[in-house]
Formats: structure tokens, C-alpha cells, sequence
């Protein structure tokens, strides 16, 4: 058994007459990368909040390190990194600036961070760029530099909060590079995201939260594998609607409509493909299920009113 | 396996009023502003120091020659100064006060709420009551960076002679603490910067006319007068006044009393309601 850096046990968390987060259980082990999906308002910020003790839970226990949270709050985090959802990088200084001031708060000598800053400017590729102020960097630098910042006090566990979003595709590849080189130099991640390859790329495992709630949790392809069938076909074009009435329909395990489009979820798409040939005026896409069918088969494709 | 541990806390220990705790964490945080400020420290020095001076100097000499000299009540009876020693000695107070209260309010703010730097800094292990004692000493520096580029340039114009204005910078470096921590209270509850212009104009003007900065509070009716004499910059003008003209203040104890409750309560106050703020 590996051993758990993070646990989180039933924790539960209103504001007011709102439940934010209901008995959520979940653990990092050593070497792992953890996702948390979830759509808009399902808690996972108040579930990072709650992680990093800046919120207190209503009821449940946080274990990270061997320590509690919020008891020890400040020994842990002398050993997490974070990178928050929104840069708060400071603007009035530049890259080695950032990393040297950052250092300091967890209570580095100067001369120990100067040493490391190199590297880490090496690392999130911004070496050309160690006297640019934030104001000066893309989005993609601004997000790797937060990245070297929490990565000043050589963290065991990194807590990441949507770390690409906002990303243009260049910037997002190489922010994935770096994350899986983290992992592979043995930390620790917990990222949440919106992102369904980024989440399928990086996570060893994830945890699929709604309403508060975790809904499923596991594997990124065992998880497809036990919730959906291994193909999907969608149909669209004028006329795609009605084949849903159609014995067309019989074909597929499962159909579901969204907009114009019709996604026929089957175990043996060749018979559906063979049948949709019929229909030459329709636009069709055969692929494998993938992580964001079922995160739609699991969370609903309606847009909420809250998100 | 149903576990329903909640989190053994000891009581009050998650109020927001629980007494603050302050670590040597600060200093990282002081010297975070330190950096930004040696970067513009030219720029910001003239605003803070030239504006006062300005003020000083026209009203000192402008007005005083209207004016001419005035009698100030002093334990060894009245003295007759010149009206620009008299402003000098109340407006080096007044510049403090502003000095620390545009650092903890509109700079302050931009860093709690604009950049988000103090977000950032929570990540790592730093306190958010670190940060906003932190916050608070910055300001107070900066009021004593402020006001001893004034002292000199007064020293310089040889608007005072006596010795004893070295004694007021400690006293000044108070009034810097007094208003950054009240500065803070106003910032912990504003949603924009708009909010500030009722602090300074509601509060600090009137504070300002009301202290004895421009005139003796003797001209004051004497219902107003008590009330002004409890005003935080009225009890520092007690301090500072008399050392300008050679004198040694009376009631010193009194006066530090005032400032020194003044400071205190605004500052835990301040740190309740910006732990509220953080709180979510």
C-alpha cells in the first residue's frame, strides 16, 4: 500500500441554507496525481479552500503530511505549493524578483533561494525572461511562473487550481509537460480543472464532484469503461433529430440529444454506421467514449443557472 | 465506514475576535513593500514630502505675514513664536497621519484586494494576522520615511532650531501606527476605493481642522473643544508642538494614552473584520 499524503474525510461545508460540500471523503497517495471535475458550483474551490485552511469545515478532518488541518495550517503549507486559480503574482517585480521575494515567506535565506532560481526559471521556461516583469509575460509565462513560485520551497504535494485555464493550446501543452515531469520527479498533485484531456492526460486517478457531492471516482479509463459504452457516434445535419424515433435507434445502447446534434452511445457501431449510410444528406463522427461524455453522462448537459 | 469527526477546536478559538497572533512571519511580508517602495522611492518621497512642504511654506510664510507672530500657552507661560514654527510643528503631525493612512487604505487595498498579493501570500506559511501587522508597520514606516525628509528640509529652512525636534520622531512614528491601524479598519470593510473618500472626508479633514494643526484650539467654543481634544491628532500636536518651540510637553503620559488605546483597539478591530473578509 502506498502511503497517503492528503486525506480528506467526510467533510462538510454550508453557507447559509446552501450545502457546498457534502460528506467528501477522498486521499492523495505519494506519486499521484488527483483530478477534481465537477461543473461550475459543484464545491471544488470551497473543497481546495477548506484543503489550504482558509475555510474552515463545518464537520470532517483534513490530514496532510502526518499533520491536521487547520491545527498546523502553517507546517503544511511550508510544505505545499499552490497555484491558484487567479495570478497573484506581484507586478512591480520581476521573475527572480517573484521567485526571491516568494522564497522568503517560507522563511528561505536569500542566498538559498537565489541559488534555486535559476532552475526554476529553467524549468517554466522563462529564463530569457528573469528580469520581465508579470505585466510583460504572456498568459501561458504568467501561469508557468506561478508554477516556479509554488515550487520555491520543493514541495511534496502541489495544489493546483484550474492551472490552465485561459491557455492558449502551445502554452497548455507545455504547462502538461511540466506537471507530468513533476510527477515523474515523484510529487504529488491535486489539480482541479475544466479541462477533460487535461484531466485524462495528467491524473492517475479522479474524483467526479456535483452538487457537493462526489458522484464517481476512480480511474480515468476505468471510469469510461464502467459508466459508457465504448463508442460513440454523433449525428448531425438536417433530418438528424427525427432519427432518434427512427428504429435506427435500436442500434444503439443509449442516444442522447444535445442542440442539433444526436450521440448514439453503442457497443458495435459498425451495424449503426452501416444503417446511418442510408442517410447520405447526415454528418457523422465515430469515436471512442471519452472522458467528457462522461462527465456530461454524469453531471447532465444542460447548462446550469447558477453557472 | 461512517466517520463523523468534527474538528476539536478549542472554544473561541475561530473567532474573529480571538487576540491576534503575531509571529516574526511579519518581516518577510514588511520587506516585500520595502522592495516595491525602494523601487519608487523618488516619485513617491515627492508626493509625500513636497505637497507638505508646499502647504508649509505658502501658509507659513503667506499667512503668517498676515498672521504675524502668535502666543502659544506653554508651561512657563505664554510664548510668542513665529506663525510658520507654529504650523510646521502641527502640520509634520497631520503629514504623518496622511502619509500612513493613504498607505494602509488606497495601497494597502490594492494589495489585499486589486493584486490579490495577499492571497498569494497565504499559500504560503504566513498568517493573515502577520500580514495585516505587517501591513500596519509598513504604513507607520512610511509615514517616518515621510515625515524625516520633513524634519529635514524644516531642520534645512531653518524653520526650528531647537534640538528637541529629534525627540518628536518616535512620537511621529506613533501617529504613523495610530492612523495605520484606524486606515485598516476602513480598508478591511471597503468594496472599491470610492469608500476611502468617506474616511478622508468625513474623518480626517475635520480631524485635520479640528487638532490644532492650524490654529490653537483655544479658538475653538469650548463644547467643540473637548470633543477635538480627544481626537488621536490633537493628543500627538500635544506631543510634538512643545518640542518645536524648546518646551517640554505636559501630560506625555496622557497623551501616549490615547494614542496608544487608539492604535490598539483600531487594530484589533481592523484584524477582526479582515479576518471576516477572508472568511468565506
Amino acid at each position: 500500500m502506498t502511503e497517503e499524503l492528503f486525506t480528506v474525510r467526510n467533510l462538510y461545508k454550508r453557507y447559509g441554507e446552501t450545502e457546498v460540500v457534502h460528506d467528501l471523503s477522498f486521499s492523495i497517495a505519494s506519486g499521484e496525481c488527483l483530478g477534481v471535475i465537477g461543473p461550475n458550483g459543484a464545491g471544488k474551490t470551497t473543497t481546495i479552500r477548506m484543503c489550504l485552511g482558509l475555510t474552515t469545515p463545518d464537520q470532517g478532518s483534513i490530514s496532510a503530511l502526518g499533520m491536521q488541518m487547520p491545527r498546523d495550517m502553517l507546517a503544511i503549507k511550508a510544505r505545499l505549493g499552490v497555484v491558484s486559480q487567479l495570478d497573484t503574482l506581484d507586478p512591480d517585480f520581476s521573475c527572480s524578483e517573484n521567485l526571491l521575494v516568494y522564497g522568503r515567506y517560507f522563511g528561505m535565506k536569500d542566498a538559498q533561494i537565489r541559488a534555486r532560481i535559476p532552475a526554476l526559471l529553467e524549468f517554466s521556461a522563462l529564463t530569457s525572461k528573469a528580469s520581465a516583469k508579470p505585466g510583460e509575460l504572456s498568459g501561458g509565462m504568467k501561469r508557468r511562473l506561478s508554477l516556479a513560485r509554488a515550487l520555491v520551497n520543493d514541495p511534496q504535494l502541489l495544489i493546483l487550481d484550474e492551472p490552465t485555464t485561459g491557455l492558449d493550446p502551445q502554452a497548455r501543452h507545455l504547462m502538461w509537460e511540466r506537471l507530468q515531469l513533476l510527477l515523474q520527479q515523484g510529487k504529488s498533485i491535486l489539480l482541479t480543472t475544466h479541462f477533460m484531456d487535461e484531466a485524462e492526460r495528467l491524473c492517475t486517478r479522479l474524483l467526479v464532484l456535483d452538487r457537493g457531492r462526489k458522484i464517481a471516482e476512480g480511474r480515468p479509463r476505468d471510469l469510461i469503461a464502467q459508466h459508457l459504452e465504448p463508442d460513440v457516434v454523433e449525428v448531425f445535419g438536417s433530418g438528424a433529430l427525427e432519427l432518434s424515433q427512427t428504429p435506427l435507434r435500436a442500434l444503439a445502447s443509449r442516444v442522447e440529444v444535445s442542440g442539433e446534434t444526436v450521440f448514439f452511445y453503442t457497443s458495435n457501431a459498425t451495424s449503426l454506421l452501416g444503417a446511418l449510410s442510408a442517410y447520405p444528406q447526415l454528418r457523422t463522427l465515430h469515436r471512442p467514449a471519452n472522458l467528457e461524455d462522461l462527465f456530461l453522462k454524469l453531471t447532465g448537459r444542460q447548462i446550469r443557472e447558477d453557472a | 465506514m461512517p466517520h463523523t469527526a468534527s474538528i476539536a477546536l478549542p472554544y473561541g478559538a475561530n473567532s474573529i475576535w480571538r487576540a491576534p497572533a503575531i509571529s516574526l512571519r511579519f518581516w518577510p511580508v514588511f520587506l516585500r513593500n520595502l522592495l516595491v517602495w525602494r523601487k519608487l522611492a523618488i516619485p513617491s518621497l515627492v508626493g509625500n514630502i513636497a505637497e507638505p512642504l508646499m502647504w508649509l511654506v505658502a501658509f507659513g510664510y503667506g499667512m503668517g505675514a498676515l498672521v504675524g507672530p502668535i502666543s502659544v500657552a506653554t508651561p512657563t507661560g505664554p510664548q510668542v513664536v513665529p506663525y510658520i514654527l507654529f504650523l510646521a510643528s502641527g502640520s509634520i503631525c497631520m503629514s504623518a497621519m496622511q502619509a500612513a493612512s493613504f498607505e494602509a487604505l488606497y495601497s494597502a487595498f490594492s494589495r489585499m484586494h486589486v493584486q490579490k498579493t495577499w492571497d498569494g501570500i497565504m499559500n504560503a506559511p504566513v498568517s493573515l494576522d502577520d500580514i495585516v501587522f505587517a501591513e500596519m508597520l509598513w504604513a507607520a514606516f512610511k509615514a517616518l520615511f515621510t515625515i524625516t525628509a520633513i524634519l529635514g528640509v524644516m531642520l534645512a529652512l531653518g524653520i526650528c532650531h531647537s534640538p528637541k525636534i529629534l525627540l518628536a520622531w518616535p512620537f511621529l512614528f506613533l501617529v504613523g501606527v495610530t492612523f495605520s491601524c484606524m486606515a485598516l479598519v476602513f480598508n478591511a470593510m471597503a468594496r472599491g476605493y470610492d469608500f476611502f473618500t468617506y474616511y478622508f472626508t468625513l474623518f480626517l479633514t475635520p480631524t485635520m481642522f479640528l487638532s490644532g494643526v492650524f490654529f490653537p484650539l483655544t479658538q475653538l467654543p469650548p463644547w467643540l473643544r473637548e470633543i477635538a481634544e480627544a481626537l488621536p491628532l490633537a493628543n500627538a500636536v500635544a506631543l510634538v508642538r512643545p518640542l518645536f518651540l524648546d518646551q517640554w510637553p505636559t501630560d506625555i503620559w496622557r497623551h501616549l494614552l490615547v494614542l496608544l488605546a487608539c492604535s490598539g483597539a483600531s487594530f484589533w478591530l481592523a484584524l477582526a473584520l479582515t479576518r471576516k473578509r477572508f472568511r468565506q
